[in-house]
């Protein structure tokens, strides 16, 4: 066992670069609930994602381009659960269930021909002096673009929700549906695309552990981390700079297991890769006592009776 | 008075499967006119209103307003028109602030520091002052519809539609409401005002609209017309009064000492100091404004919130530990206000839900076993006794009208012989008729022993039927007092008083 | 225009026919799925439905429906009853590999002693181990309202690496060569789950779920508690108001299924799988949720929706074969019924209405 081997710098530039496939799909699904709605289907995206932006990235030797079709491929899946629960008035849990069922199926079926692929690498961000800084440098200056997208992103959506008209609206709906359609707002239409916009990010926090974390396409890839990201919002209580918060402790865990098992501690592997899954039901133990900042129309249908 | 019209509807028709809600309605509305819209649950009024407010298109028949053709796709063209509406429920987000929610309902809300200098202007200028930045949810009754008022104001609406607004007020607090509708009016507003309540309309309208089973059935000057004429003309029918036959009170069955519950939601009420008791062959009425306590008070009594020992006594036992299946072993029954949901399973048959309550008094059981024959003879009994319009008891609680099923949930409690029976809101959303029937099995009940508490929001049946009244306020509960030496002022006191209101300036 | 109109009732011939119209919606589009994958998508399904059935080698797959089936029926039934209350067990799966690694490890302990107390002993082990998995988020919902979602999906992850260790640990075969996984109990007499009549697949996991599907039918019909469930998943206010105990009803429920998927869990490892190994587990926590699905929640459809389930799991097999059909074709064929299913639902509750409504 060799701890000093775990170089601190590296660990928290590692840490970020884990936490950014589960911050997307935390945002993304903050969204989603903030519209009143839970899509449980993220696993399901994210792995779709991971699958269709590594196929693109490699067809087209443009990792972007993956990222890109990743979003669009995890938008595709979730115009289903739409379609399911906006327009059939499915029961939410049980189609965000199809959704990670049937998502994990089709990215076997699409990925038999990328097993053992090499992805194309995703440029870093270089900038002169400020990359080469000592400690500073390998930890906010050097690294690829979706990890700031992600940070930017969580800045937007906090943004929008917090002080435009279009966030005031998405909340109402999901506060209260009925009124919100009394006083003449789309409800359907409003969360039909709240869920287009989570899919979409759940595509690309997928694209993210195939096409940089790790970076190649084995089935089942994303292990749970959709489901993780969805215990997120909880723990972020629907507030998007939490979720950054929750996404880095994660990501820590998760390293820090990573190096651990690296340098040998004398725990068995197993058990330190349970880790980051205990923690999340610790960190849901210790949250749910609180609920009162969730969504209070959150999971139910909207039917337009009269 | 003006004469020029503001808005006239021609012959406006609706259907929905199985029913037509509006059927060729006609009439107009004049400038700086209080209009009534007078009629039943279920006349067709909501559908109505809804027309005119873009959320439900027509089938047949043309608006006009101001001499245009006026054909509103959604409410944001209505507003667009001038037309703002204050609904009776659902149009406000209890974890928004009230900036938020008026700005909601805005085409073109000015940032938010404006919106708030505005709202407090036009708040004090009407006499209902609000502070912009406190959480809808936090608010009572009145001061939430305040804030639906200002949102329709800050638009200079030129027609102003009000759903029952007085429900959820105090007779004081009506006093300021009709004040500042007077004030509207003299300002050249028009306001169409949809009530059931005859003396209000009386009291505040130029002209009426009684609308029966979806038709235009008759027009009067409300001032003109008397209460009883004007409610013939809405029932279709002579209206027969519950019979009151002279009860003797026994000892008492039903007792609350100093009970208080904390509240059961973030939104909820919680309960301070709460004494009550009631004799056997009595009724008790207790009155009050929506949200001040009545469903966490029926939880209290049915058992779904449990408190300390003995806080609630029966027959001089300790019940407060107790929970409903025990309590009902006893015969404290209890009937909730939300039919849908709470006292039924919408989707179950009629021969469930009469099994939801009555297994342990009707014996529909033996060890957890259920037995379906016995159960569905109990459904035919109540349908049978209370007159539920149903093909039969195999069919679902949602499939029935609100005022059948609220029968059918009453029965279900009155037929297992309650020593004890406590309702809120019994005949809420109830055509008369059942409404009268409902009343006159609650009487029969009493008379034949039983004490009852009677939960309402109407006052109207509280004066007619209750032989004590106590008012809830807040969650506390007021010191009852006999019914028949009480005044509409002093039961408004009682509820209250204006809760703190400023009358406008007028 | 087309619009959607509640009825005023659940209908019941739509409740009945959905699942099979869900079916053959599933089957078209898996033959669109199969053509595109460049198959015949005729001979496909055929291979899948038909031949495991009736095809030239049925003798052996009819079998195979047996065993593939109880598992998914035992697992589903257990599903079926929380389901109905809007109690979301999904992890299945972890009580399922829980279940097994109780059930073989009381088997293993004893061994090579010869006992007909054994098995018995495993079989109770088993269901306690998927009980006491479920019992954790069970308990962590009624203590502190955490989301039972979520922690029971956690702990599949949690089994699978609790599987792993065990298969390379604990458990290892000590007369294995260093290869993972345990000894096999079909070597060793009194653990065995064998064939109750050889050549049928009838083993005790089957007799297990048949047990199930009856109890599960008088419980939902003809008891309180199974009344108090469902009202529970209508209309939870009016079943507190009924006198229900939420809490209760969350232990029964989580636990029950627990339990059946602890128990599928040890028949498995004890029979048809042999041995405690890293990839034990193949999904059947989670294909069960389909299955209870398809079969409406309701025991005797589960009953039914389980023997399809297997049939597509076989059929699969046998298409991968013959066909070079890929196995995660028949995953994605599973998730695409499960689609068209609650798609479905809709009818049930309400009806679709073209044009204008009728003046009544």
């Amino acid at each position: 066992m060799d701890l000093s081997a775990i170089n601190p710098v590296l660990l928290i530039a590692s840490l970020m670069v884990a936490a950014t496939p589960l911050l997307l799909a935390a945002i993304g699904e903050l969204v989603v609930e903030k519209s009143g709605v839970l899509n449980l289907g993220v696993e399901g995206m994210m792995i779709t994602g991971a699958i269709a932006g590594f196929a693109a990235a490699v067809e087209s030797g443009s990792p972007l381009a993956g990222f890109v079709v990743a979003a669009v491929a995890g938008a595709a899946l979730s115009l289903l659960f739409a379609a399911l629960t906006q327009v059939a008035l499915a029961n939410q849990v049980a189609s965000g269930l199809a959704l990670t069922l049937f998502g994990l199926g089709l990215s076997a079926l699409l990925g038999q021909r990328y097993v053992g692929v090499k992805p194309p690498q995703m440029g870093r961000i270089d900038i002169p002096v400020l990359s080469d800084l000592p400690v500073v440098g390998p930890i906010l200056f050097a690294h690829d673009v979706i990890l700031y997208f992600g940070i930017a992103l969580t800045g937007a959506v906090w943004a929008v929700l917090k002080f435009t008209r279009a966030g005031l609206v998405l909340r109402a709906v999901g506060e209260n549906h009925e009124a919100a359609h009394a006083l003449g707002y789309k409800v359907v239409r409003i969360r039909t695309l709240a869920i287009l916009f989570g899919g979409a990010c759940a595509g690309m926090g997928g694209a993210y552990i195939s096409l940089i974390r790790v970076p190649q396409w084995t089935e089942g890839m994303t292990a749970g981390i959709g489901w993780i990201a969805l215990a997120l919002v909880v723990f972020a209580s629907w507030k998007p700079w939490r979720a950054l918060l929750g996404a880095y402790l994660f990501g820590g865990v998760t390293v820090v297991q990573l190096n651990l098992q690296a340098a040998g501690v004398a725990i068995p592997v197993e058990y330190l890769a349970m880790s980051p899954y205990l923690i999340t039901i610790l960190v849901l133990v210790i949250l749910s006592a609180d609920k009162s900042s969730a969504p209070a129309s959150l999971g139910r249908s909207f039917h337009a009776s009269r | 008075m003006s004469t020029s019209a503001l808005l006239t509807l021609d012959g406006l028709t609706k259907a929905y499967p199985g029913v037509v809600a509006n059927d060729k309605v006609s009439f107009v509305i004049g400038t700086g006119e209080v209009h009534a819209l007078l009629g039943e649950n279920g006349a067709g009024k909501s559908t109505l209103v809804k027309m005119i407010y873009g959320l439900v298109k027509p089938d047949s028949g043309q608006m006009t307003l101001r001499g245009q053709p006026y054909e509103p796709a959604e409410p944001r063209q209505a507003r667009a028109d001038g037309i703002a509406m204050v609904f009776q429920h659902f149009s406000l987000f209890d974890a928004l602030n009230v900036a938020e929610n008026i700005a909601l309902g805005m085409e073109t809300p000015p940032p938010m520091r404006d919106l708030a200098a505005r709202i407090r202007d036009v708040s004090e200028a009407y006499g209902l002052p609000l502070d912009p930045y406190r959480t809808v949810g936090a608010l009572s009754a009145g001061e939430r519809q305040r804030v639906e008022i200002i949102r329709c104001l800050l638009q200079d609406p030129k027609l102003l539609i009000m759903d029952e607004p007085t429900s959820v007020l105090t007779p004081q607090e009506v006093e300021i409401l009709f004040q500042t509708l007077r004030k509207l009016k003299s300002e050249g507003t028009s306001i169409l005002y949809i009530s059931h309540k005859l003396e209000e309309i009386r009291a505040l309208c130029d002209q009426a609209t009684i609308l029966r089973l979806g038709r235009n059935v008759g027009a009067c000057i409300p001032a003109e017309t008397s209460a009883r004429d004007m409610a013939e003309l809405m029932v279709g029918t002579a209206l027969k009064t519950p019979e009151r036959s002279d009860r003797t009170f026994g000892a008492v069955a039903l007792a609350i000492t100093d009970l208080s519950v904390p509240a059961p939601s973030a939104f909820g009420t919680a309960l301070r100091g709460l004494q009550l008791s009631v004799r056997r062959g009595e009724i008790l009425g207790v009155g009050g404004v929506a949200g001040n306590g009545q469903d966490e008070l029926l939880s209290v009594l049915s058992g779904e919130v449990t408190t300390a020992r003995d806080a609630v006594m029966f027959d001089g036992q300790p019940i407060g530990h107790m929970g409903p299946t025990a309590r009902r072993a006893l015969g404290v029954l209890t009937a909730p206000e939300e039919r849908l949901g709470h006292a039924a399973a919408p989707d179950m048959s009629l021969t469930e839900n009469a099994l939801l309550t009555g297994s342990v008094r009707e014996g529909l059981e033996t060890r957890g076993f259920l037995k379906w024959g016995v159960a569905r003879s109990f459904a035919e009994t109540i349908i049978k006794a209370f007159d539920v319009r149903t093909p039969g008891p195999e069919n679902a609680a949602r499939s029935l009208s609100g005022g059948n099923l609220q029968k059918f949930v009453i029965g279900r409690e009155v037929l297992q012989r309650p020593e004890v029976l406590v309702v809120n809101q019994p005949t809420w959303g109830v055509d008369a008729a059942a409404a009268a029937a409902i009343r006159q099995a609650l009487l029969d009940l009493a008379a034949g022993g039983a004490a009852v508490i009677c939960i309402s929001q109407d006052l109207d049946e509280l004066m007619e039927i209750s032989d004590n009244f106590a008012a809830l306020n807040e969650g506390t509960l007021s010191v009852p007092r006999p019914t028949a030496a009480l005044t509409v002022e002093e039961i408004g006191l009682m509820m209250g008083g204006a809760h703190g209101m400023e009358v406008a300036h007028v | 225009m087309i619009r959607l109109e509640k009825r005023p009732q659940p209908s019941r011939v739509w409740s009945l026919t959905t699942p099979l119209v869900a079916v053959v919606a599933t089957m078209i589009m898996g033959g669109v799925l199969f053509a595109l994958l460049g198959k015949d998508p005729v001979e496909a399904i055929l291979t899948i439905f038909w031949d495991p059935l009736f095809g030239e080698f049925a003798f052996y797959y009819r079998p195979q429906l047996l065993v593939k089936g109880a598992p998914l029926v035992l697992i589903a039934i257990g599903l079926s009853l929380g389901f109905r209350a809007g109690i979301w067990n999904i992890g299945a799966e972890g009580q399922y590999i829980i279940g097994a690694l109780t059930g073989a490890g009381v088997g293993l302990a004893f061994y090579p002693m010869e006992g007909w107390f054994i098995f018995p002993l495993m079989v109770f082990a088993g269901a306690l181990g998927g009980w006491a998995w479920a019992m954790i988020p069970a308990v962590l919902k009624t203590r502190f309202g955490t989301n039972e979602i979520l922690v029971s999906l956690m702990l599949v992850y949690v089994a699978e690496q609790f599987l792993a260790s065990m298969s390379l640990g604990l458990m290892k075969n000590p007369e294995g060569f260093g290869f993972p996984g345990s000894r096999n109990l079909q070597q060793y007499a009194s653990a065995h789950n064998a064939e109750i009549v050889t050549g049928t697949g009838m083993h005790w996991g089957v007799v297990a779920a048949l047990i199930a599907v009856i109890f599960a039918y008088v419980l939902l019909n003809r008891h309180m508690l199974g009344y108090h469930i469902r009202l529970t998943g209508e209309a939870p206010r009016a079943a507190r108001f009924a006198g229900v105990k939420p809490a209760r009803l969350i232990l029964f429920c989580l636990g029950a299924s627990g339990a059946l998927a602890g128990l599928a869990g040890m028949f498995e490892v004890s029979g048809p799988a042999g041995q405690v190994s890293i990839d034990f587990n193949v999904g059947y926590g989670f294909t069960a949720i389909i299955v209870a699905f398809l079969g409406r929640l309701h025991p005797v459809g589960i009953l039914l929706a389980g023997g399809l389930m297997a049939l597509t799991y076989i059929g699969g097999d046998i298409a991968q074969g013959n066909l070079g059909l890929p196995s995660a074709a028949i995953q994605v064929f599973q998730g695409m019924l499960l689609f068209f299913l609650l798609a479905l639902d809709l009818l049930t509750n309400y009806r679709i209405a073209f044009g204008k409504p009728e003046v009544a």
